[in-house]
């Protein structure tokens, strides 16, 4: 017999080796995700407290909470889902069901899935020189505005996945019992799809909640208590930037804070949708 | 009689007028659905432009010197952006040097090793590595990781290279603990989950009947994977990777905190540098000057150039690939 023992345990040495190799890099990748989630829990969890959304952001060595913050993250988040779903379903809409095959959907899949992963800082940079370079003020509503140009693409991704996975059937049998195109969407496919979509939304909120270098240059930030949208208006993660790279350690530990209720919020999105997801699957 | 038909033409004029309201409505919400994403293909042109207009007055002032000097000098209104340039390809080049053999392990993991009850709570962990915002990247490698990497990484590596050329220069000098390095590292973990998804995704479009003739050669689990998975999934590999190449070139928190901001080039990649992204984050708001502000809109626009272009790489290789793997199952 023509075995050759040497080929042989060197092959399987080979195999081990390597096998073993891609194992350490998936340790990697877990180990990464809990040391993050460790030093934020363990710098963080301290700061949490009831506080934290009633007290306004303080002065360095004060106490005081991310009340204001919290606020404009959550006005600025809203109206930027708000404004960009509509939008991000209707174009998701035109391309799974009008224009599925033509040559005008090739196109706008192919930029929406550029703007999908585009530097947010240069949606910043854009909403700069096109609102606040014009209206001569950092307000919450430019801010509003780059974060719904973030929620577009990705409401736009996800509808059009979903509807694609509507199955035709459905569309046939309603257009044989004489629906028209726009009904038949409306109230057959997009019912069909709602879990789906509303996946994308969440998807959008986890992906906007977190942004913060759009935000630095069309918002700035706030002191102090305000609900004009009009001007500078504070927002968690810009509130910790500026804390984290302050000299303060008070400010540094309100940072924390923030980071981890950001990164809760963003994770309990993630982990909310996918479930949604799941559930739809099976 | 008369009366009969007169009720059925006028029912059957009712169902057409119905039918035309609801015609008329049809093409209202076309139109709408048309119109949304028409918008998508006008905020990209707007960005394009808006940054351009942005831009002039730097280009006029500095031209190609803009991209080829490195003294960026707010006082005496002299900008060149090479250094930026430089420390935005240099991390995200670390990046890539990384993340890319890690996240095919992890995907070689997740496809071939890990039993398969792992597999959905381990590739849904390495997922959540990408939905942790970027700022949190940034504060835990500023307070956590920078700190512990200067204390007890780094001036172990400086003596370990200090006797051997090239490594000597490019991990020299004082240990600052933030640094080109440090981004670079960073950036290569946020990236991660993007390679190995990806990655994932296209070893599960491999055709089981070509892994099994393998295995049924006698071909070793290593042997599948590097003769048969991987030259079959190339192009979606590079994809994922170009994918993840445009994320790292543009990604501003993470870097911002801990790339050090020092307009200048060192050969060593523990000195302090800055990116693109990094900078504008740190200056934009405290420009004064109608110049400063157009040189960083200027130095926007190359970015936005460089992931465009790597970005509409990776569409292209990826969108390619759905084609052919559509062709093959259907």
């Amino acid at each position: 017999m023509n075995f050759n023992r040497r080929i042989y345990y060197g092959r399987k040495r080979r195999n081990g080796f390597f096998l073993s190799l891609s194992a350490f890099a998936a340790l990697f990748g877990l180990i990464w995700l809990g040391l993050i989630l460790y030093s934020l829990f363990y710098n963080g969890f301290n700061g949490i407290s009831p506080k934290i959304f009633t007290e306004m952001t303080p002065p360095p060595g004060q106490d005081g909470g991310l009340a204001n913050a919290i606020f404009g993250s959550v006005v600025m988040s809203f109206l930027a889902v708000a404004a960009g779903t509509p939008i991000g379903i209707l174009a998701g809409t035109y391309l799974a069901e009008y224009g599925r095959y033509s040559w005008i959907s090739d196109v706008v899949r192919f930029i929406n899935d550029i703007l999908l992963s585009a530097p947010s800082i240069l949606i910043g940079l854009f909403i700069y020189v096109v609102v606040v370079a014009t209206t001569h003020a950092f307000s919450g509503w430019a801010g509003a505005a780059a974060l719904t140009v973030i929620v577009i693409p990705v409401v736009v991704r996800t509808t059009e996945n979903m509807l694609l996975l509507v199955p035709n059937g459905l569309r046939e049998a309603a257009a044989a019992l004489g629906a028209p195109r726009s009904t038949i969407i409306r109230a057959v496919t997009w019912r069909a799809a709602r879990a789906g979509i509303v996946t994308g939304i969440l998807l959008a909120v986890a992906r906007i909640s977190g942004e913060t270098a759009p935000l630095l240059l069309t918002v700035l930030s706030n002191q102090f208590w305000s609900t004009n949208m009009d001007g500078p208006i504070a927002s968690l993660p810009v509130m910790i930037f500026n804390f984290a790279m302050s000299p303060y350690e008070d400010w540094h530990k309100l940072a924390w804070a923030g980071a981890l209720l950001i990164t809760m919020t963003v994770l309990g999105l993630s982990i909310v949708a996918r479930i949604l997801e799941s559930s739809r699957r099976s | 009689m008369a009366d009969i038909a007169l009720n059925i033409v006028s029912v059957s004029e009712t169902k057409i007028a119905a039918v035309k309201r609801g015609g008329a409505g049809d093409k209202r919400f076309r139109g709408m659905t048309m119109l949304a994403s028409l918008l998508i293909v006008l905020l990209f042109a707007g960005m394009m432009i808006s940054l351009t207009i942005g831009a002039l007055l730097s280009i006029r002032a500095f031209g190609l010197d803009f991209i080829n000097t490195q003294s960026w000098n707010p006082v005496t209104e002299k900008f060149g952006a090479l250094a930026a340039i430089y420390g935005t390809l240099v991390t995200s080049l670390m990046a890539m040097i990384l993340a890319v053999p890690v996240g095919i392990g992890i995907a070689i993991f997740l496809t071939e090793i890990c039993p398969r009850s792992l597999r959905r709570p381990i590739g849904i962990a390495i997922e959540l590595l990408a939905g942790i915002p970027s700022i949190v990247y940034g504060i835990w490698g500023l307070f956590v990781f920078a700190p512990y990497f200067q204390q007890h990484v780094q001036p172990w590596i400086i003596d370990a290279f200090a006797d051997i050329p090239v490594l000597q220069d490019l991990f020299a000098g004082p240990p600052y603990g933030i640094g080109i390095f440090t981004a670079g590292f960073i950036l290569s973990i946020m990236v991660l989950p993007f390679i190995s998804a990806v990655t994932r995704d296209v070893f599960d479009t491999v055709p089981a009947t070509l892994k099994e003739s393998a295995y049924a050669m006698g071909c070793t689990t290593w042997e599948v994977v590097w003769r048969v998975v991987l030259p079959f999934s190339r192009a979606g590999v590079v994809g994922g990777a170009m994918l993840a190449l445009g994320r790292a070139l543009g990604e501003t928190m993470a870097v911002t905190f801990v790339i050090g901001n020092a307009h200048h080039i060192h050969t060593s990649l523990f000195s302090p540098g800055t990116t693109i992204s990094a900078m504008i984050a740190n200056e934009f708001t405290e420009a004064v000057g109608d110049l400063y502000h157009s040189s960083l809109i200027e130095a926007g626009l190359i970015l936005f150039f460089i992931s465009f272009v790597v970005l509409a790489a990776a569409q292209l290789l990826l969108r390619a690939l759905e084609r052919r793997a559509g062709g093959i199952s259907g």
